[in-house]
């Protein structure tokens, strides 16, 4: 007991340090320092106006709200995206495309073969379970490769890559179906009354949901077993194949979730350009959550941080009108400064250099 | 001062972060002579030989070749000065031939040449009867061969050092006198071998001089011969030992199981991995074991018990009714508990704390949807961290930054923390230091005696000679013979072991 | 059954799957044959796949020889891209001279091989996340130097694209009964050379066997000598400046810049790569079976759009297929080995 508490002493003694070491402090960080930018560059950013929009819904505007709203489909990838890297040791690179593949299921559900239909063929909630269904049937296709075949997961999914957006197209015929029911644009906008974007709404039940599933069964201790040591995970009576497969499958619900507010958004489709790099900023928010991409430990909080990282990072980007074709190559930039510093060889380098710069007599004197 | 040290480290430090693992060590080897470095693990032996070697850059200190201060910064430069290794663990490539494994990083030219270098490959591998081709990918040859693969890399570099950093642990005996040759011819050519082992025979068999450390400081050198082996574990250990014999005592344990109920057995179980059908049981109580050189497949006899690997054939009965087991959960649902024979590879889950890794058997037990609380787990933790004593600075520290003994040690009270009436050891006291595999017999055999049935399997044939009550003799992946009593001695062993028994 | 296993156990990974390449191949151009009628019969259309893709051969030699050594390189896309759009901005805007072109095309290779070699092997960080950073790069960059896509039109660069190489004694007779010489271009007659010295690198050299090292064990690599961090570092440096090579040759083959170029090139290159036996984890891999590996895409390629699927999606679920099928029969061939080895 009396180790404990003096171990807690020495804790606090460190506080500064072992901050740094936390996970979470990267996002964190990176979180800060992109806000504290804007502050100084404009803070215009930070101010948030109630308005209402053309259909006359009190709205609430502003680019931090932006980022809320944009992120959430981000937020909901970064949790499937998560534990599929920590079990798996891999990332899937086929969100992008399945998003592509579950918003068609969905819209040829609403739709079936007429494009501009007056009426819904059935209420939204069942075509969603339908593209729930068809999400995680892909998501269990991929993690069929992985888990049984042993495909790393890059490649596997790099098959669906490939085909998603092409079958997204086959699905509808190529066809691009347009939804005039007003309400179908809730899920992606806002519902009268409500100033918040409701995509926030959803990405926070997802986000409960997920911390529920974590706190009240053995997903994250499972996942996290088989991650490291996949052998010594199945002596000790854990299915590996079948917890990497359940991440794929977990994953491909919050595909759906995220490519019914995709879809939502614009009421209609573009297969070629719909989540269009979306995969690599799901994994980025992984890596920026501080979560090994090699698998094992992972911390969902600071994953889901790590999401509004990369969504503040673009909107700060279109903030200072850089063209959005351009928007890759600043991203890039930040991206690398963010991994080089939170690379652990450079963080020892700098604490070593502090060090130095704190007491520089020592040296002398040994 | 005709005779200068050929090698010479002095006034070593190294640290980690919390931990100073090496503090002012001196060491000299010969010119000629076999040096053991011994001490228990977390003395600092791993860390003094990565030092020499370059692994790790020393603190502070200074290392002398042939009386010329020299710094080595990377492998490379310790092999360019003459200082070889070979690892307990395979630092070969899988994926390369023999002979390039042989042969690569050794030299600066910029071109492969096939021809020579398979030829003194194949000479090399003749000279000393490795059963492996030249061209041969690596992969495809046993652990035995790989291991004797790296020890022909390092004798075939002309080194002037030879760092044997416990080779012989994947070895089987006849293995291992080859390599004893293989030494003292080296020792013949000049060559300061430095020998690190955990088998005390094998020390006092090959080997000139004895350097002890002991808590990352050096404890002395010794001449072998003004060393006898009680001496040399109390320095190890660091406190007059409570003699290793003491345990045999409990022996009487043994006969009483004897009239115990049949508690597991099993009839032609078979497995993918190739063990003829075999027979078994064990009574309530018993501690028995499998013996058979390395690759017998004493290993596989076990692990098809408890369902790590695919049965093939055969039936399973526990307390008279039969069971089925396809996987270790069933296994471990019929109260059977097994601790696997590589710590590292099946053992331990090493990012995880300490905590985690001992709850995690049970926790699986008890379902995906019943997550213990906080509090329960470190209950648990708290009460097998106290009662193995596993040295920890918490039980939130990552088990892989703890010693190979406590990393043991927990993977015992995962194990215990599920309550098996069965429980199954393959080679729980590898690779770990004396104190603690002490421990592990007397707790094996304190478990027997509360009830618990064990199977017990060691390399060491002394250990099983202390512990078991009934062994199990294994030759090509067959069961040859069962030894009881009387029978149980080293020679009755060797002899059945070697096919002997057949014909007497 | 029992010689096969045997066998498999004898063979070297990397041959082992370099043959099933091959046959596959072969089977394939015979099915293509078979089943699409003579098109594919005269030499032409088996040089038309060469000058198709040339660029890919290149950027694919580099994919290999990074994966090999057990990383990954998404940006030569990317690079190819920029190094398109650049070398087609000098030409035209500032009436820039082939040769210095070249050179720049050499040099975007080897400054992105500097940088990303340094940050994956002297800072430890994931060559993925890397290079992902690298492709967003130069994408971005390339819309930066330059919006809209245009065709060059510089004399000496459309003389070079133009340049055909006549192969004596392969050529055909086409409807009008005219005589017509079979050729390649440029480009091939690099990547041809590129799969050469590639091949020489990872079969002769001190240099080509380290990264089969490294791939194979880090750790073990680490240990018998080799310089860990530097062969990393080098088989980056390769890749980009193959990925500069490349993306000239592609330049060569398109004569025009535009952000949208070479779209996807990173994912054909790995997917050569892996149709061409090199394993993603590491240490197996072949230069041969690499440049079998573009033919059997780009064959596959060929089979959809003759086949009168003309739907884009077609190709894109056709590849993915293939690929699929590829991985699987890997995964299935090396766990067999696997067993027959433990037996």
């Amino acid at each position: 007991m009396s180790a404990e508490k003096a171990n807690v002493k020495k804790n606090k003694a460190f506080t500064m340090s072992s901050l740094m070491r936390n996970q979470i402090f990267i996002p964190i960080a990176a979180l800060l320092l992109l806000l504290l930018f804007n502050l100084i560059a404009d803070p215009g950013f930070f101010k948030i106006t109630l308005g209402y929009n053309s259909a006359g819904n009190p709205v609430l505007s502003g680019y931090l709200m932006t980022v809320l709203d944009n992120g959430s489909e981000l937020a909901i990838l970064a949790i499937g995206m998560t534990l599929v890297t920590a079990a798996s040791g891999g990332q899937d690179i086929s969100v992008g495309a399945a998003i592509a593949i579950a918003g068609s299921t969905l819209l040829r559900a609403l739709c079936g073969t007429n494009t501009r239909p007056e009426v819904l063929r059935m209420p939204v909630i069942c075509a969603f379970l339908i593209s729930c269904l068809v999400a995680m049937a892909f998501g269990a296709f991929n993690g069929l490769l992985v888990s049984i075949f042993k495909i790393q997961p890059m490649i596997a999914t790099l098959i669906l890559y490939t085909a998603g957006r092409s079958i997204a197209a086959w699905i509808n015929n190529n066809e691009l179906p347009i939804i005039s029911d007003p309400k179908f644009a809730y899920y992606g906008g806002f519902i009268p009354g409500i100033p918040i974007p409701t995509p926030f709404f959803i990405m926070a039940a997802c986000v409960i949901v997920t911390m529920l599933v974590l706190k009240f069964t053995n997903l994250g201790l499972y996942t996290q077993a088989v991650g490291i040591n996949e052998s010594s995970s199945r002596l000790n009576g854990l299915n590996p194949v079948f917890i990497k497969w359940l991440t794929f499958v977990i994953l491909g619900l919050c595909v759906a979730v995220a490519a019914l507010i995709k879809v939502s958004r614009l009421s209609s489709i573009n297969y070629s350009v719909i989540a269009k790099d979306i995969e690599m900023d799901a994994i980025l928010a992984v890596a920026l959550g501080g979560n090994a991409l090699s698998g094992g430990k992972f911390n969902m909080v600071a994953s889901i941080i790590g999401a509004f990282v990369i969504q503040l990072l673009t909107t700060t980007l279109f903030k200072f009108n850089v063209p959005s074709d351009a928007l890759p190559a600043y991203k890039a930039i930040v991206v690398i400064m963010l991994v080089v510093f939170s690379a652990p060889i450079v963080r020892s380098k700098l604490a070593e250099i502090s060090k130095k710069m704190k007491n520089p007599t020592v040296k002398e004197v040994a | 001062m005709g005779n200068q040290a050929l090698l010479s480290l002095k006034g070593i430090y190294k640290g980690f972060p919390g931990v100073k693992a090496l503090q002012n060590v001196d060491f000299q080897l010969q010119s000629g002579e076999i040096h053991a470095l011994m001490g228990e693990n977390g003395a600092g032996k791993s860390t003094l030989i990565k030092v020499l070697t370059g692994v790790y850059t020393k603190d502070e200190g200074e290392i002398f070749l042939e009386g010329q201060e020299v710094s080595i910064r990377s492998p490379q430069d310790a092999q360019h000065l003459g200082i070889s290794t070979v690892y307990q663990e395979i630092t070969l490539c899988p994926n390369l031939s023999v002979a390039e494994n042989m042969y690569i990083g050794r030299s600066d030219d910029m071109l492969q040449n096939w021809k020579k270098m398979n030829e003194g490959a194949t000479k090399m591998l003749e000279s000393l009867d490795i059963p492996a081709k030249a061209t041969q990918q690596l992969g495809s040859c046993s652990i035995a061969v790989q291991q004797m693969v790296a020890i022909a890399r390092a004798v075939d570099m002309d080194c002037k050092v030879l760092i044997l950093d416990e080779p012989t642990s994947s070895l089987d005996d006849q293995e291992v006198q080859k390599l004893f040759k293989l030494m003292k011819e080296l020792r013949g050519r000049g060559v300061g071998i430095i020998f690190v082992t955990h088998f005390l025979d094998q020390v006092y068999e090959v080997c000139d001089k004895i350097t002890v450390l002991r808590d990352g400081k050096l404890v002395g050198e010794y001449e072998i011969k003004e060393l006898p082996r009680l001496q040399l574990v109390s320095k190890m250990l660091g406190k007059e030992l409570d003699d290793l014999s003491d345990i045999k005592s409990s022996d009487a344990s043994g006969e009483t199981a004897k009239q115990g109920e049949v508690l597991f057995e099993a009839e032609g179980l078979s497995s993918t991995e190739g063990i003829k059908p075999f027979d078994f049981y064990i009574r309530k109580g018993e501690v028995n074991g499998f013996t058979g050189l390395l690759g017998s497949g004493r290993s596989e006899c076990v692990r098809a018990i408890f369902g790590a690997d695919r049965v093939v054939s055969g039936s399973m009965k526990k307390n008279g009714k039969t069971i089925k087991i396809n996987k270790p959960i069933d296994a471990m649902k019929n109260g059977i508990g097994y601790l696997p024979e590589d710590r590292k590879i099946d053992g331990i889950i090493g990012d995880l704390s300490v905590r985690e890794n001992i709850i995690l058997a049970l926790q699986v037990m008890k379902g995906f949807f019943k997550p213990f609380t906080k509090a329960q787990a470190n209950a648990f933790a708290d009460e097998y961290i106290k009662t193995l004593s596993i040295k920890t600075a918490s039980a939130d520290t990552p088990i892989k930054s703890l010693s190979g003994g406590n990393q043991q040690k927990c993977i015992l009270a995962r194990w215990l923390l599920t309550h098996p009436d069965y429980l199954i050891l393959d080679e729980p006291t590898r690779g770990i230091d004396v104190g603690t595999k002490v421990d592990i017999q007397k707790l094996v055999l304190k478990l027997a005696s509360e009830g618990m049935s064990v199977t017990f399997i060691s390399s060491e044939t002394d250990e099983m000679l202390r512990t078991c009550s009934r062994m199990i003799v294994m030759r090509d992946r067959k069961v040859v013979g069962e030894l009881t009593g009387e029978d149980l001695t080293q020679n009755k062993i060797m002899s059945t072991i070697a096919g002997g028994e057949a014909k007497s | 059954m029992e010689k096969v296993s045997t066998k498999l156990k004898n063979m070297t990974d990397t041959n082992l799957l370099l043959t099933i390449t091959i046959v596959v191949f072969i089977l394939m151009y015979i099915g293509a044959v078979l089943f699409q009628g003579k098109g594919f019969t005269k030499p032409q259309a088996f040089f038309n796949i060469l000058n198709n893709n040339a660029a890919l051969i290149i950027l694919s030699c580099g994919m290999s020889i990074v994966m090999i050594t057990g990383g990954i390189d998404i940006s030569v896309g990317g690079v190819t891209a920029l190094v398109s759009m650049c070398c087609a901005v000098y030409l035209d805007y500032h009436n820039g001279n082939v040769a210095v072109s070249m050179l720049i095309a050499l040099l975007i290779g080897l400054a992105y091989g500097l940088v990303q070699g340094f940050l994956v092997a002297y800072l430890d960080i994931q060559p993925f996340i890397v290079s992902l950073a690298g492709m967003f790069f130069a994408r971005g960059m390339t819309t930066i130097v330059n919006t809209n896509p245009f065709n060059v039109e510089n004399a000496d660069f459309v003389a070079l694209k133009e340049t055909r190489i006549i192969i004596p004694g392969m050529g055909s007779v086409n409807k009008l009964g005219k005589y017509v010489d079979a050729y390649v271009e440029i480009g091939v007659v690099i990547a041809l050379i590129v799969v050469i010295a590639m091949f020489i690198l990872l079969r002769w050299t001190k240099l080509g066997r380290s990264f089969y090292a490294v791939g194979g064990n880090k750790q073990s690599a680490l240990m018998l000598g080799i310089n860990v961090k530097r062969t990393k570092f080098l088989s980056h440096m390769i890749c980009s400046t193959l990925a500069g090579i490349g993306g000239y040759v592609y330049f060569l083959h398109v004569g025009s810049g535009a952000a949208t170029h070479a779209q996807g090139a990173e994912m054909n290159a790995i997917a050569s790569s892996i149709i061409g036996g090199t394993m993603l984890t590491g240490g197996v891999g072949n230069i041969i079976g690499t440049f079998f590996g573009v033919l059997s895409l780009s064959t596959i390629k060929d089979i959809v759009s003759s086949a009168g699927l003309d739907q884009a999606w077609w190709t894109g679920i056709t590849i993915a297929a293939m690929l699929c099928i590829f991985l699987v029969i890997q995964s299935v061939v090396m766990a067999r080995k696997k067993r027959a080895i433990r037996k």
